[in-house]
């Protein structure tokens, strides 16, 4: 693999695309093909795995270039083609497909993922060179100075605004704009904050949020209508705890977008008949929603909920290009990394652990639906 | 019910636990110890990393042009606004480019006690030894090994102001800290509007042109021995020196009547991007200015009304008073160089970066200077520069470094920047100081 | 309907009717009536108006001298006119001895683009295996996996980089080989894909999972594999959620900093990396981001704009419970 990839990038830049694509799905392909035929029966199919047991482990070779490994693929292979040979026989060799299908996310997460998680885990029981265990220490660091519960407490807003206050405005305006005229045209409107990057995000808002002194032109969106309205110029930012506010708008204006267009799927999911049906008893439009449309897209609405929590918990962008966490605006991603880049790993890793605890109730909540959803099933 | 559970959760969580025990269990560690060992190639490449981007890459790329041609080393140098976090980053992945130019010195002296750096090679440490003072060693060097060359420098602390408004208020440049005070309220009452100027707005490192305020009278109120103390956190921010030092800042940045002019109140210092000053200097709202002396690229600027410096100019500047009259104290900052590979390419740039012939070359093409003593003060490229020379090569001057680029990132990239900010919005200056002290790293 | 879904599908008439729906209800509703009411009109407008308006404001900004921006707000434009083009020859002029502008465009559609295929590809293997091959342990197996959204990138970025450059070793027996590629996309490539997987399956396990198990059942009945299922069944199905996810998957590695500030390096830098040096080196140009902002956001849009048809033809999700 490493010679492949060595030898794609020397190619100009476009025609590495189709190639690396064209490479990446023959390898699925190969691997779906296998799936398809481990458990089945018969001489043709002993004898393509026969050859794989051939051709994988020279796979693994040519990608890992390590003999070791091929050695064990081919050992693996073997063993595991042989077994369900075997096995075949009575109709199983699922477990080779479920390896198939989910080892490729299963491996790249393993290293990507979750052996950084398992190492931080580690590290926030540490002292900063990674020396020395200090038990709970960093922990009580974080808890017992005024910036760090702040911290906590802060994330904890977010947590609490952002998802329901997207998802009430993504819903409204993908029923709203449900089958109207224009309709692309204003899911773009709304949806075109999603499409800018979180350097032109600031810049936006910092436009909106300048504030100058009274008496003086404004150059701030907000502070102009303030004036108009014949108020004084406020410091938008400055001002605690009110300038969490204002930074939580930014990301609900970027979030709104992504409600908008899942739930905007969701509801064209919705069956007409029931609708029509529910406006033959003579419902109004809002009991129609109430009862028709939101049932219709529980699933979707726990999706989004979901994920714009976790990408609240995770704010970091906007914190840190607004006010870098002064005035008291800090959120624990924040100060994680500013931790961590000033090589307090262990205070750094606190500070994940903490994040980690504080999504086990989404998780929960998620592996309740699933299971209700399974027993529906 | 329960037992079932737990035995269909144990798989998956065995093998995910197993998986992720192996990967910690074998990740390489780096390290060892006096430096991380034999690193780099000669390949006729040299990679550089820095801070120094757009038109002043361009300028560091054009002054070794010539170099690498006569030497047939490719210099490729690479510039990243997150240098910080990159740099650390790209250490501990073992990625790290040949050589790094740190405008801290504390990150590198964290970089090399964490083993990463390589220890300065003979040539450079020659070099340093005959072109820098005992002063600008020391911000390179860590224990008692030397890691790298310190390469451009700037003068931190001066005021800036309009001669010819001074000639019209019939005042003088202040020679004792006293002195500007008055020279404030005199300039008050002849004007009626506030005197001062000052924005700390510099998106994540919004709070540092305060730390530079900080310093410069902790220097002058307190002494270079009192500073080196608070800088390794001997003394604590809570010391009486450094609270004194906020108190007397508080008389000029904490008063309403004298900041923020052309701004607005106190707390627009906060929000006032640390370059719009130029301009309410250059069209003569603002009577006066604390700024490093880079800030004449942003007078000179014709985005900010074209003004132009110099002793008999639209703008010029004197340094900080002392407390004395005949105060030689002044802060500053710069760069060092420090090296992850010691492969003979990369040693022959470091030491070419370290040398007089190489601080010519750059400060020729105009904007910087150099603390090198083998520099030309006429090569500088303005007046202000030229006068930052002479300052940096007076034997009589007592140069301290930017004490918040000396302290570990948390404090001196962090909670004092954000300390400062926080103390214009009206926290007490107790409370910003105990808060500063508790974000000093753990060991 | 009918090029997707391969006419051997074993879908009864009824599924069938099902599946066209959406594209009916597009269709013939379309004329009936414009929005829903006049209340819905006017909230509809209101909040697009709000949506928009900063962004708005930038556009005007871009398009002004920087001086004047400074000096008053956009909307006076008309009293204070200005109008200037030179934030955008500037920034389309921006570059370092490395690579250009147009460069790091071609870098930016060359890292995009794959790093939107290969988790999408991924993810859905997965996401069908969660949500149709009963095995032990699978629920908690994927809440592991959908709580690993959690982990913040910052923390994964030097164990990833330092796998990348130096491989892994278990003792002295290696186990990778140094990726050895700090000027090529692959690291990119790998990096996203791995930390898109955690939504990507989240997200697509929704959907998959909601694929009327009659549909599935069938085909098992008819002697298809789990291969054939997702190819003629699972992936047809849920394209429309497949393209949502890849439209949010191409904004993000689009719009990407972190990701590529580490890995990658000089010749491959996309246009964020680009564009977040161009204000000098003491942020003093920042107007130029103005300009920078628009540029980068015009491909995106046009994504979207392409990927959108399969929105109203309609996600399953939903369409099978209540």
């Amino acid at each position: 693999m490493s010679a492949f990839l060595a030898w794609i990038s020397t190619l100009p830049a476009l025609a590495q695309i189709p190639l690396v694509l064209a490479a990446f799905f023959a390898v699925i392909a190969l691997l779906i093909f296998f799936l398809e035929i481990a458990p089945r029966s018969g001489r043709k199919f002993t004898i393509i795995r026969a050859a794989a047991c051939v051709l994988i482990p020279g796979l693994v070779f040519l990608a890992l270039g390590s003999v070791l490994w091929a050695a064990a693929a081919a050992t693996l292979f073997g063993a595991l083609f042989f077994y369900l040979d075997y096995r075949s026989r009575q109709g199983a060799g699922y477990l080779f497909q479920l390896v198939g299908f989910l080892s490729p996310a299963i491996f790249l997460l393993a290293i990507g993922l979750i052996y950084p998680t398992i190492q931080t885990t580690i590290q926030a029981f540490m002292n900063s060179r990674g020396t020395r265990f200090v038990g709970l220490e960093n922990f009580i660091w974080i808890f017992t100075q005024d910036t760090g519960i702040r911290t906590v407490l802060n994330t904890f807003v977010w947590v609490l605004i952002v998802p329901a206050v997207s998802t009430i405005f993504g819903l409204a305006y993908a029923v709203f704009i449900d089958k109207s005229r224009g309709e692309k045209f204003f899911k773009v409107l709304v949806f075109m904050p999603m499409a800018i990057s979180f350097v032109g995000a600031s810049i936006i808002w910092r436009f909106v949020y300048a504030v100058r002194p009274a008496g003086q032109e404004q150059i701030g969106l907000l502070n102009q209508v303030v004036v108009w309205l014949g108020g004084e110029p406020v410091s938008w930012l400055s001002n605690s705890p009110w300038n969490t506010f204002f930074l939580i708008v930014v990301l609900i204006w970027i979030q709104t977008g992504f409600a908008m267009v899942i739930l905007s799927a969701a509801i064209k999911g919705v069956p007409a008949e029931q609708l029509e049906a529910a406006e033959l008893d003579g419902t109004n439009a809002w009991q129609r929603f109430v009862n028709v449309t939101v049932p219709g897209i529980r699933s979707s609405l726990v999706v989004v909920l979901t994920t714009i929590s976790i990408a609240s918990l995770k704010v970091f962008d906007i914190v840190r290009t607004m006010t870098a966490g002064a005035n008291e605006t800090s959120v624990i991603a924040n100060e994680m990394y500013s931790q961590w880049q000033g090589f307090e790993v262990g205070r750094s890793a606190a500070f994940a652990v903490v994040l980690f605890l504080m999504v086990l109730p989404i998780v929960i909540y998620n592996a309740r639906q699933i299971k209700k959803q399974r027993e529906i099933r | 019910m329960i037992s079932h559970h737990y035995r269909r959760a144990m798989l998956p969580i065995a093998t995910l636990g197993i998986a992720g025990m192996v990967l910690s269990g074998c990740a390489s560690g780096s390290g060892g110890t006096g430096g991380p060992g034999d690193a780099g190639d000669p390949d006729g490449i040299v990679t550089i990393y820095g801070t120094i981007a757009d038109t002043e890459a361009e300028l560091l790329e054009e002054s070794w042009a010539d170099w690498e041609s006569e030497n047939g080393i490719d210099i490729q140098y690479e510039a990243s606004k997150e240098f910080e976090a990159q740099i650390s980053i790209r250490a501990q992945g073992g990625n790290a480019p040949d050589l790094a130019i740190f405008p801290q010195p504390g990150l590198l002296a964290d970089l090399a006690s964490r083993d990463y750096i390589q220890p300065a090679p003979a040539g450079v440490q020659a070099n340093v030894d005959e072109f820098w003072s005992a002063d600008w060693a020391a911000y390179a060097t860590t224990g008692d090994t030397l890691y790298g060359a310190p390469l451009m420098a700037s003068v931190k602390g001066f005021v800036w102001y309009s001669p010819a408004d001074f000639a019209d208020w019939g005042v003088e440049v202040p020679e004792t800290w006293d002195e500007l005070l008055a020279l404030t309220q005199t300039i008050a009452d002849k004007t009626g509007t506030a005197p001062w100027c000052a924005g700390f707005g510099s998106d994540a490192a919004t709070g540092w042109p305060g730390t530079d305020w900080v310093e410069d009278l902790v220097l002058r109120e307190a002494g270079p021995e009192t500073y080196d103390k608070w800088v390794s956190h001997e003394i604590p921010f809570s010391d009486p020196a450094i609270v004194s030092a906020f108190d007397s800042l508080g008389e000029i940045l904490l008063n309403p009547e004298y900041v923020n002019a052309g701004f607005g109140d106190v707390k627009s210092i906060n929000s006032t991007p640390f370059g719009d000053p130029a301009r309410a200097l250059g069209d003569g709202t603002c009577a006066l200015h604390h700024q490093a002396s880079f800030f004449d690229g942003f007078i000179q600027d014709p985005k900010n009304g074209n003004a132009t410096v110099g002793p008999d100019a639209d703008i010029w500047a004197f340094v900080t008073p002392s407390v004395e009259a005949g105060g030689n104290a002044v802060t500053g900052g710069g760069e060092i160089v420090g090296a992850f590979s010691n492969d003979e390419e990369t040693i022959a740039v470091q030491e070419y970066l370290s040398s007089a012939e190489w601080a010519n070359s750059r400060v020729k093409l105009g904007g910087v200077i150099s603390a090198n003593n083998g520099l030309d003060p006429a090569s500088a490229s303005s007046p202000i520069l030229q006068q930052a020379i002479t300052i940096l090569q007076d034997p009589d001057t007592t140069f301290r470094f930017d004490a918040s680029d000396l302290m570990p990132g948390v404090v001196g990239a962090g909670s004092f920047w954000t300390g400062m900010v926080d103390w214009i919005n009206g926290k007490s200056t107790e409370d910003v100081l105990s808060t500063i002290d508790a974000s000093w790293p753990s060991e | 309907m009918t090029a997707t879904v391969p006419a051997k599908l074993p879908l009864g008439k009824k599924d069938r009717k099902q599946l066209a729906r959406g594209e009916k209800l597009g269709a013939s509703t379309r004329t009936k009536k414009r929005l829903t009411s006049r209340g819905a009109t006017i909230a509809a407008l209101v909040i697009a108006v709000l949506w928009t308006t900063p962004t708005f404001g930038l556009f005007i900004s871009s398009i002004r001298p920087p001086e004047q921006i400074l000096r008053n707000g956009w909307w006076t434009i008309f009293q204070n006119p200005g109008f200037t083009l030179n934030n955008y020859t500037e920034v389309l002029a921006a570059g370092n001895s490395t690579l250009n502008l147009a460069g790091a465009f071609i870098n930016s559609i060359a890292i995009t683009i794959p790093a939107t295929i290969f988790p999408l590809v991924l993810a859905s293997l997965a996401a069908y295996a969660f949500a149709w091959i009963k095995f032990p342990g699978r629920n908690w197996m994927f809440i592991g996996v959908f709580a690993l959204q959690i982990v913040p990138l910052q923390m994964a970025l030097v164990p990833l980089l330092s796998l990348f450059s130096r491989g892994l070793s278990i003792g002295d027996i290696e186990v990778f080989a140094s990726l050895n590629a700090s000027n090529a996309y692959s690291q990119v490539w790998i990096a996203h894909t791995i930390f898109a997987l955690p939504l990507a399956i989240f997200l697509l396990h929704n959907f998959v999972s909601e694929i009327p198990s009659e549909l599935i059942e069938a085909a098992r009945v008819d002697g298809a594999g789990h291969g054939q299922i997702f190819f003629r069944i699972v992936l047809p199905l849920t394209m429309p959620a497949i393209a949502s996810f890849a439209i949010f998957q191409f904004l993000w590695v689009w719009n990407d900093l972190l990701v590529a500030l580490v890995f990658a390096d000089g010749q491959v830098a996309p246009m964020t990396k680009l564009l977040a040096e161009i204000t000098g080196s003491r942020g003093q140009d920042w107007n130029l981001l103005t300009a920078g902002a628009f540029i980068s956001i015009l491909v995106p849009l046009i994504v979207f704009f392409a990927l959108q048809r399969y929105f109203v033809r309609g996600l399953l999700a939903g369409s099978t419970k209540g």
